[in-house]
């Protein structure tokens, strides 16, 4: 099984999202991270769904997905030409003897520090899945009290647009 | 034999009838002094109106000539202005009989079929008739009224979230959050129900929307940027078929249901004509090429013949028209015609590739495919490329030879439920439209009735939902009130829908059931017999030994004239009495034996090379044989 992305742009109503994943569930399939936002039209959302399957079972899973009525467009992202994040944010155990060690892992990975208490330290890092589980790794040790992850959001290289077309401009 | 006609309630029926058609007649002569119209959709001016106002106004606009459905709380508003409207109202008793009624004038007439429920547990006795007008590609409009918008989500008083449930069961659902998308709503559910593939589309009106004031406008523009099916398949995926069908040895024409739904059916006919290739039409299909055609194997699948059967699984090439390889066609999928390159032509491109790969994918509508196949066949053949297929048609005609359907009459001198059957359409002929529920009676009602039309045959293939057959046949009868329409029942099945037999009776529907009454839920007792060591658990419903519920006397207490036919020497006469009846619902009470099994058989999750011709007979399939 791999990992694929997809990029799937909807019309931007109210149950949308229930529609894609429900589909995802009902068709037995896993969601291994979902991000939605709105695009830079607003009419149009950007649905990101990271799913492990095998392709014809995803191709079928795309077909599927083109059917629903409010499903503009869907494109997967291969991770070669395409730019994948994720943001996370995670408070760690930091102390007194504890807190230079913990910023020197935070400026390798050029994460940031958004949050201080006199016991911890809340980090923001963005990257891709692979960069993120090594910052979580380095900080283990210190003791993570609390972590929350964002989907991944990931977009194509170079200039053309997946937005761009006749489907969406009339969206 | 013959019971005494209810004729105060057949006549009663008959005066309000006759006392309401004056009143719907006159309803657009003078909407029409007042409003320009135009055949089929009409084009009213903007009107002032309340939610409920426009929804009618709508359903009028967009030519709808029938709803069926019940009222109540939510959906209330919406019935007031339908009181005065040209679209003619039938109050069933059952939510579920009004979506398998939308069904089957659907399925008889290609119109796209309304229903209309209120909120709560009127909605959910839609789901099952949505479900199953899903599965089937039905083209439907359900219309539920919901608790007021400020209600919802409080678990409120018959408060259901609709629109959820029926989310994996509709082709699309809309919940309306202002009065004003009404018309635009409702033109979007009718297009997206009865284009592309067709299928069921729901539309959830809450209360105070259905109250609100608004402006009805007609024609609203559509806004579906996402919607944009292929009706015309590609090209080079037409030649590249075309060319494998000139050079196949042993090619078949699988015909699905999707080419009676694209009206396709004069195109198969010269398609199959052109090439001589044999034909085989799904459960779906029946009708949408005549079966007394020489080409026509029959029906493939767990119940189909042993020609159409074998057809599949010595095929070199699998020509798929509007057919979606289900597995009651492939049984085992990995063993299915394992020599077949695929050419799979179907609306849908999701069908495309999901159960069989398909070597030639073909998206569109197979009204096109066909005639562009026709038009490629053509041109191969005046190249000089034509197959011979006469190797095939021995070996086909062989096994139809050896293995015809048939049936063996009971040993213990009961009514033969197969005989019944096949006089039954021997008696009411090509024209009529036969309807089945589900279980023996349909598999037989598939087998033993040559259908010769399309549209002729309706019946719950997908979902397989039994009680479909009683409010199926009024559905087709109101939107085919001059053919003749024949339910044919289970005694299972039967009582489970036929509360709308008095719905039948009172708004002059007059439909005719005959109840294949063999006392047991049949299909399961033959699973009991065949798998489960003749151990029948729960399968006998007492309708023989107690004779609970009489049906002839249920008929009559619905309103229908009842009649029973225990012997094979009554059937002829019992039926032709049935037919003689015009102006009334008839139920035929045929008591038959509970032992007769559906056969050929493919027993579920064995592979098509398995079938089985008779208990113990498994015709042989060898190479040297044929």
């Amino acid at each position: 099984m791999t990992m694929h992305t997809l990029s799937v742009l909807v019309e931007n109503k109210p149950g949308v999202l229930a529609r894609v994943s429900g589909l995802f569930s009902r068709r037995g399939f896993n969601i291994d991270s979902l991000a939605v936002g709105e695009t830079e039209n607003p009419d149009v959302s950007r649905i990101t769904i990271v799913v492990n399957a095998e392709s014809s079972p995803l191709e079928q899973v795309t077909k599927q997905l083109n059917k629903l009525v409010n499903v503009l467009k869907i494109v997967e992202l291969d991770p070669q030409v395409s730019v994948a994040r994720e943001l996370l944010l995670v408070k760690v155990r930091a102390d007194r003897n504890a807190r230079g060690q913990v910023l020197e892992t935070v400026n390798l990975f050029r994460a940031r520090v958004v949050d201080v208490a006199p016991d911890t330290l809340t980090i923001e890092a963005t990257g891709t899945p692979d960069k993120l589980d090594a910052l979580l790794r380095d900080l283990e040790p210190f003791g993570i009290k609390e972590m929350v992850q964002s989907g991944t959001v990931a977009i194509g290289r170079g200039s053309r647009s997946i937005t761009a077309g006749p489907a969406l401009r009339a969206a | 034999m013959t019971r005494p006609t209810p004729e105060t309630l057949a006549n009663s029926a008959r005066r309000a009838r006759a006392a309401a058609e004056p009143a719907r007649d006159a309803e657009p002569a003078a909407r029409a002094a007042t409003t320009p119209t135009v055949p089929g959709v009409r084009t009213p001016a903007p009107a002032q109106v309340s939610g409920a106002g426009s929804l009618v106004r709508s359903l009028e606009a967009l030519g709808v000539d029938v709803v069926f459905g019940i009222p109540g709380g939510a959906i209330l508003p919406a019935y007031d202005p339908l009181y005065d409207s040209t679209v003619r109202h039938i109050l069933v008793r059952h939510e579920q009989g009004a979506g398998h009624a939308a069904t089957g004038y659907a399925q008889a007439t290609g119109r796209v079929g309304v229903c209309i429920a209120t909120s709560g547990p009127g909605a959910t006795n839609l789901v099952t008739p949505i479900a199953d007008a899903y599965m089937d590609s039905v083209p439907m409009v359900a219309i539920t009224g919901q608790v007021a918008r400020p209600s919802i989500g409080t678990d409120a008083f018959q408060e259901a979230d609709i629109q959820g449930i029926t989310l994996p069961i509709t082709k699309h659902n809309f919940l309306v959050q202002n009065a004003d998308e009404i018309p635009r709503v409702l033109a979007e559910a009718f297009h997206l129900a009865s284009t592309g593939r067709p299928g069921p589309v729901l539309v959830d009106i809450p209360k105070d929307v259905l109250q609100a004031p608004t402006t009805f406008a007609w024609p609203p523009t559509l806004d579906l940027p996402g919607y944009r099916p292929t009706l015309h398949p590609h090209g080079k995926q037409i030649r590249e078929a075309a060319r494998l069908m000139a050079v196949a040895r042993r090619p078949v024409l699988y015909v699905g249901g999707g080419v009676l739904k694209a009206g396709a059916t004069e195109g198969l006919r010269k398609l199959a004509e052109l090439t001589g290739i044999p034909v085989v039409t799904t459960l779906m299909a029946l009708g949408a090429f005549p079966d007394s055609h020489p080409q026509h194997l029959g029906m493939p699948g767990m119940h189909g013949t042993v020609a159409a059967v074998y057809g599949f699984q010595k095929a070199d090439l699998i020509v798929a028209l509007g057919a979606r390889f289900d597995d009651r066609v492939t049984g085992r999928l990995d063993s299915f015609a394992p020599d077949a390159t695929v050419v799979h032509a179907d609306i849908d491109p999701a069908e495309i590739g999901k159960n069989r790969h398909a070597d030639v994918p073909i998206v569109g509508d197979a009204k096109h495919v066909i005639d562009e196949l026709i038009g490629a066949v053509t041109t191969e053949q005046a190249g000089g490329h034509r197959p011979d297929l006469a190797d095939w048609w021995t070996q086909l005609d062989d096994l139809r030879k050896r293995y015809p359907l048939g049936y063996e009459e009971p040993a213990d001198g009961t009514l033969s439920p197969q005989y019944v059957i096949k006089r039954l359409g021997e008696i009411a002929g090509p024209d009529a439209i036969y309807v089945a529920g589900v279980g023996q009676h349909q598999m037989w009602a598939s087998q033993f009735i040559s259908y010769e039309k399309p549209y002729t045959w309706l019946n719950s293939g997908g979902l397989g939902t039994m009680g479909y057959a009683v409010p199926a046949a009024m559905g087709a009868k109101v939107g085919k009130p001059d053919t003749v329409v024949w339910g044919i029942d289970g005694d299972g099945c039967f009582q489970m829908t036929n509360q709308e037999l008095a719905t039948c009776a009172l708004e002059g529907i007059p439909v005719k059931i005959a109840v294949i009454n063999n006392g047991n839920l049949g299909m399961v007792r033959q699973w009991q017999t065949l798998f489960y060591g003749e151990r029948y658990s729960n399968t006998d419903l007492g309708t023989h030994k107690h004779r609970i519920p009489d049906f002839v006397k249920l008929a009559e207490a619905l309103g229908c004239i009842g009649l029973r036919c225990e012997t094979a020497e009554d059937v002829d006469k019992t039926i032709e009495a049935a037919m003689a009846i015009n102006d009334a619902p008839v139920v035929i009470d045929f008591v038959v034996g509970k032992d007769a099994m559906v056969w050929p058989m493919v027993a579920a999750g064995t592979s098509n090379d398995e079938i089985m011709f008779a208990r113990g007979v498994r015709p042989a399939f060898d190479e040297d044989d044929i």
